[in-house]
Formats: structure tokens, C-alpha cells, sequence
């Protein structure tokens, strides 16, 4: 039990990630997430909108199935799995944070400058979770997956249109934190 | 309840990504800053063996649980729209700490303003797909 209870290392986390892919494919699917949120603009009623979304979302609904169980999982592992929600971090990387007005940094799994209720409610932090919403939900669609579907999925068939993506993925990941971040928290 | 198998999958896939870490907005900072091996250690190792197993999908080796061939889809192609896509995703990956998947994990977590950052993936989303069309490939 204490095993399950500490935090995994990576050499435990990856395979077992890839033991996901395998079940999905051996269960006759594709393993990918951000499709998921083109199925749920159809539910909420997009395709009256665009014929882009004018879809039959019943032929997906193993995959929201899916995200109900990520939901489940995520409420079992936190509540009656975790010694500790602490994350281990790289001592610089706690004081960067700090230098930036994140106290705390590694105390829980999300900063509560950003994720808490109070910060949700100020302009600041509104506009930065929504804006962050928008910018996964636009580039995922546009880049055809996010990092099941082209970082797992894409690279390991060897598809090239999955290592640009990729490479696109560090380009924006980067630029977000060593330039735009410090100009947002700075 | 054909359904059942992919509940199942997905809470152990919510267990793997609370136990990982992987969820953790810190975790995603520390990986653009180059300053822990942990994500690159996760990511890296998933794809390697997955890898193995496409080659056996491939070749017929591993086949579904109907007997059936594995088919893996085909990405779409075009430069432009993986490239924008994937930097414009990377940004937003970067901002919120969390890619489509965690996010649902985070809702479970009871990180009630993750659900913010759902709509508005919902609505970055529709906005693709209204230009659609339009968007150079």
C-alpha cells in the first residue's frame, strides 16, 4: 500500500501510460483526449451553428465515458490514495516561483495564485484561465491533438505531422514561460 | 454498458496522472524551465514503448479484442495548422499547467476553477470550427 500511496516515479508513470494506449487500441479506438471537445460543443448545441459540428456525438460517447472515469480517478487518487499532495520540486524552481509572487510553490498540485476561487473572481484571473481555455481548446483542434493524440499517439507511429506539432507545442510552452509569464507575474 | 471498459480506463487513467504528477501545473513549469527530468522522464518512456507495441500493431503481431487488425489513424497533414496549432496549444499547455486530459482529472480534485479553463478550451474549440474552412492548412 505505501507504494501506491507515494508519488510515482517516472520510469513507474510512462509505462503505464503506455499500457493505457495499448487497452484503447485493443479496444478497437484511438487514443486521444482534445477530440473530446468538439463532441461536447456538439452536445451543447454548436452544430445549429456550424455544420462543423453537426455530428452524431452518440458514436463518441465511449470517449466521454472516459472523462467521466478521469474525473473519478482524479477524486479516488486525491482523497484515498495520496501520502502527501506536496510535489517535489527543483529547489530554483521554488524560488523562481517566488520571485515571480508564487508562494509555496510544490504545496499542492496548483498554484493558488491561479486556481483559487478568489483569484478565479478578479479580472486578472478570470481572463487568464479562460484565455488559457481558448488557447488549448483553438490549437489542439487546429493541430489535429494534443499530447495523447500527437505526443504519445503521433510520435511512437512515427508520424512526421505529430513531431511538428510537438516541436510547436515547445515553441509555445516556452515562449509562455520564459517570456510571457514573467511579463503577466512579474 | 460496452462503455464500461472506458470508465474504467479513464479512472485508471485519472490515478496514473494524480500519482504522476503529471497534472500538476508546477510539474509543467518545472519541464519548460528544463529544470527536472520528471515530465521528460514520463513522456519520453510512454512514447518509447509505445513505440514497441505500434510496431507489433503494425505487423499483426497484437491484434484488437474482436481479432480484429489495429489501424492507427492517420494525423492530418499540413505544415502550417500543426505547427500554429501546436504553438498556439503549447500556450495555453504552459498557462494553465494542463493539457485536455488533466483538466478533467483537476475536476476531480475539486479544483473547482479548471472548470473555467474547460469552457473556454469548449469555446477555442467551436471557434475552430467555425473557421475551419477558412484557416490555411
Amino acid at each position: 500500500m505505501d507504494i501506491i500511496i507515494q508519488p510515482w516515479s517516472w520510469y513507474i508513470s510512462g509505462p503505464l501510460i503506455a499500457f493505457v494506449l495499448f487497452l484503447f487500441f485493443y479496444f478497437g479506438k484511438n487514443f486521444g483526449v482534445s477530440t473530446n471537445l468538439e463532441t461536447m460543443c456538439t452536445i451543447a448545441g454548436a452544430g445549429k451553428v456550424s455544420d462543423y459540428f453537426k455530428k452524431d456525438w452518440k458514436e463518441r460517447d465511449w470517449a466521454l465515458t472516459f472523462l467521466v472515469g478521469l474525473i473519478i480517478g482524479g477524486f479516488i487518487t486525491i482523497n484515498y490514495l495520496s501520502a502527501t499532495n506536496t510535489i517535489d520540486l527543483n529547489p530554483k524552481t521554488i524560488q523562481e516561483l517566488a520571485n515571480l509572487g508564487f508562494a509555496n510553490a510544490g504545496d499542492s498540485f496548483v498554484p493558488n495564485e491561479i486556481f483559487s476561487i478568489e483569484s478565479m473572481l478578479t479580472l486578472k484571473g478570470f481572463v487568464i484561465l479562460l484565455i488559457a481555455g481558448i488557447l488549448i481548446g483553438f490549437g489542439t483542434r487546429y493541430a489535429g491533438g494534443c499530447t495523447s493524440g500527437h505526443a504519445i499517439t503521433g510520435l511512437s507511429s512515427l508520424q512526421l505531422p505529430s513531431l511538428i506539432a510537438v516541436i510547436g507545442f515547445f515553441i509555445g510552452g516556452l515562449v509562455m514561460t520564459w517570456i510571457i509569464f514573467p511579463l503577466i507575474f512579474g | 454498458m460496452k462503455n464500461i471498459k472506458f470508465l474504467v480506463l479513464g479512472v485508471f487513467f485519472g490515478i496514473i496522472m494524480t500519482k504522476s504528477e503529471a497534472i500538476s501545473w508546477y510539474r509543467i513549469y518545472e519541464m519548460f524551465k528544463f529544470q527536472s527530468f520528471h515530465m521528460y522522464g514520463i513522456i519520453g518512456s510512454a512514447v518509447a514503448i509505445s513505440m514497441i507495441l505500434m510496431y507489433f500493431f503494425k505487423n499483426g503481431k497484437i491484434k484488437d479484442y474482436l481479432g480484429n487488425q489495429i489501424n492507427i489513424k492517420e494525423k492530418k497533414k499540413g505544415f502550417i495548422r500543426t505547427l500554429v496549432g501546436g504553438t498556439i496549444f503549447g500556450l495555453g499547455w504552459a498557462l494553465a499547467g494542463a493539457c485536455p486530459a488533466p483538466i478533467f482529472v483537476l475536476i476531480g480534485h475539486g479544483i473547482l476553477p479548471i472548470i473555467l479553463v474547460l469552457l473556454g478550451a469548449m469555446l477555442g474549440a467551436f471557434i475552430y470550427g467555425l473557421l475551419s474552412k477558412n484557416l490555411p492548412n
